[in-house]
């Protein structure tokens, strides 16, 4: 056991901080609004041109070939330089690592580097209005015709989906099938005829919801992720990497954690509020171990299966609590605009999507503590 | 960065835990000091890693171990405060107000004017207090200390020590009352389900388990901050008892309220680890305190 960084290590992090005091990202809009979505790509393509926008991907698809721990390095610097969250985190945070897993030579060579780049953005196409935690529940067809899926249904709660080019799915591919079987993971272009895109409003008023309806779009059958039949599976490895490591990196709760003290300063440090603010870097300070000591289990030959939804339930949680304590703090001030504000409105989203905490708390019971399913 | 336990720590782990859950039984947990298991513990090479060239590292695995059995045996005082060197059944009243199986001991460590003195039993008077851990009773320690040998320690670092080693033995009992909560939950039927099919029972063990499994890393952290005297190591150490001690006391809960009125009995063997880790949570400060002192470092 060595917490210690190693040269190397410490190389790349002096590399980044450098980078990133040079390239200060500065204050960006809502990436939800017109304007805020141009300037968060125009900050990705800065991040692309200098290599920093998939560092732990492999240097053939746009990153750096970097270690895990390295990519955390950058995560910390990141969000230490007050860098916004990406815009890009579905392609790059859920697909990619799908794609690296699953897909074939062609398709990463098509899609990974233009998620990189943030040509294309990327939302997914899971949810429907009456298929959320019961997701296997879900009815959107699709038909084989010729060389082609026909693609008929109706998705829903897709972030950032009214600015996306493209939308992973699950859809029933198999019309016999029930519940798990069935499935298959499909990539959809959205200006395909047939596709209709409805924003939805969320708490703060911008539309960061899309509701997406498919009229019986063409889609090829070589845009399938793994094989026809398998998009459970292949659906659940996505959620495995939106639940754990990968999408919430401890740099940005740390950070949060590093504001919030500030603030409680700023604001006379009351005595009522402090404890909550010790949790806090507490509970970031644990949360960064935990993904050190996942990770390392990782880079030496071991695996994370249910215990994802353990981080799931701590980031979330954890984002929520820092985010209250926070508005506490801002006394009257609260609910005023600000970078607060959108950070509270943010977190609460946290324990519903990537699958609620109610569900997480199931699969830890039932897969991790073995309790009998419901 | 490599923030895993060697193979050689996690094979030792196995090795002792093997050996405690032959030597200590529930039965054995209840009945409370054995000079047979602690010899065990000696020759096992346990009780002197310290001594012996191993470091913080290497223990707490070990005590996570002493935990999961509750261990009724000093082994955090004698292998965390008195480092091994001393022979005998050894304990200590160092960074606590009590010392734990004094009765039975040999040399007790404690502390005045800042250094530790080893202090021969017959030398002291002991005072019992009734304490609800009936299988690790607590004495408070008077007089003895003109004919006390000056031990060459460092008091903080025995007092760090102690509390990372009762972190340890917290996380080691808190997984135990999960799986005790858990095994009960599958076999309890009531309305004709298993109790651990309702989500009740489901979330609040799956609670129980977050903050476990949240804290083990952050006591790994803090043994490897002590090892390798880093300067945030006091912060460490305290983040790792304040963080070991909500989960335990949470884990207790937990299994109480999965078991009901059985789990508030003496027929149970539930309570043995509930009452240690009331015992353990309190000694050597208790998660309010260090989380207090977190806060004084990180926000100042």
């Amino acid at each position: 056991m060595d917490l210690a960084f190693s040269p190397q290590e410490q190389a790349f992090r002096d590399e980044c901080a450098s980078w990133f005091a040079a390239n200060p990202p500065g204050r960006l809009d809502s990436m939800d609004t017109p304007a805020g979505f141009e300037q968060h790509r125009a900050w990705e393509k800065r991040l692309h041109d200098a290599g920093w926008s998939a560092v732990n991907w492999p240097r053939a698809f746009g990153g750096r070939d970097a270690t895990l721990i390295e990519w955390l390095i950058f995560e910390e610097e990141y969000y230490r330089a007050g860098a916004p969250r990406r815009l890009n985190q579905n392609g790059l945070f859920l697909l990619a690592p799908t794609l690296l897993e699953f897909g074939t030579e062609e398709q990463k060579q098509r899609y990974l580097p233009t998620i990189a780049s943030c040509d294309e953005i990327w939302c997914q196409g899971w949810s429907e209005p009456n298929a959320g935690s019961d997701l296997a529940s879900l009815t959107s067809r699709a038909t084989r015709d010729g060389n082609d899926w026909v693609l008929r249904g109706q998705k829903t709660w897709a972030s950032r989906g009214v600015y996306a080019d493209w939308m992973f799915g699950l859809f029933r591919s198999d019309p016999g099938s029930e519940r798990h079987r069935g499935l298959s993971y499909i990539l959809v272009p959205l200006d395909a005829p047939g596709v209709t895109v409805r924003p939805i409003a969320q708490l703060d008023g911008e539309p960061g919801f899309a509701e997406v309806f498919l009229d019986d779009v063409r889609v090829p059958i070589a845009n399938t992720l793994g094989p026809e039949g398998d998009g459970w599976k292949i659906a659940m490895s996505t959620a495995g990497f939106e639940r754990g490591v990968v999408l919430r990196s401890p740099g940005r709760y740390m950070a949060t954690a590093a504001r919030l003290i500030e603030l409680f300063k700023e604001h006379g440090s009351p005595a009522a509020v402090q404890d909550d603010v010790a949790r806090a870097w507490m509970n970031a300070d644990a949360y960064r171990l935990a993904t050190f000591w996942a990770v390392s289990k990782l880079m030496s030959g071991g695996t994370i299966g249910a215990e994802a939804s353990l981080n799931k339930l701590w980031w979330s949680e954890m984002d929520l609590h820092m985010h209250e304590t926070a508005m506490r703090l801002l006394g009257e001030d609260a609910t005023l605009d600000g970078p607060w504000l959108d950070g509270f409105v943010f977190s609460l989203a946290g324990p519903i999507y990537a699958g609620t905490n109610e569900i997480q708390r199931n699969i830890v019971a039932e897969r991790v503590l073995g309790l009998p399913r419901s | 960065m490599n923030f895993q336990p060697t193979q050689d720590q996690q094979l030792f782990a196995r090795t002792v835990r093997e050996l405690l859950e032959k030597e200590c039984p529930p039965e054995a947990a209840r009945a409370g000091f054995s000079m047979d298991r602690w010899e065990k513990l000696r020759e096992m090479g346990v009780v002197d890693m310290l001594a012996q060239g191993m470091n913080e590292v290497d223990l707490v695995g070990i005590l996570e171990e002493a935990g999961r059995v509750a261990l009724p045996e000093p082994l955090i005082e004698a292998a965390m405060i008195a480092a091994g060197v001393i022979e005998g059944v050894v304990t200590a009243a160092v960074g606590t107000k009590y010392a734990a199986n004094a009765d039975v001991a040999d040399v007790i460590v404690i502390e005045r004017g800042g250094a530790l003195l080893s202090v021969a039993r017959e030398a002291v008077t002991l005072q019992r207090a009734d304490t609800i851990d009936a299988a690790r009773p607590l004495f408070l320690i008077t007089g003895g200390h003109e004919r006390g040998t000056v031990l060459e320690a460092d008091t903080g670092l025995a007092d760090l020590r102690a509390t990372l080693g009762a972190s340890a033995e917290l996380l080691g009992l808190a997984a135990r009352c999960i799986e005790m909560a858990g095994d009960y939950a599958k076999e309890r039927h009531q309305f004709g389900k298993p109790i651990g099919s309702f989500q009740a029972v489901k979330h609040k063990l799956a609670d129980a388990l977050l903050h476990l499994e949240f804290a083990r890393p952050v006591v790994y952290r803090a043994a490897w901050s002590l090892a390798n005297n880093e300067e945030t190591k006091a912060r460490d150490v305290s983040m790792a008892k304040a963080m070991a001690g909500e989960a335990a006391s949470g884990a207790a809960r937990a299994a109480l309220q999965t078991l009901g009125a059985i789990g508030y009995t003496q027929e149970h063997d539930l309570h043995i680890w509930m009452k240690r880790i009331w015992a353990l949570n309190a000694a050597w400060g208790n998660p309010d305190e260090h989380r207090a002192r977190v806060a004084s470092t990180v926000i100042g």
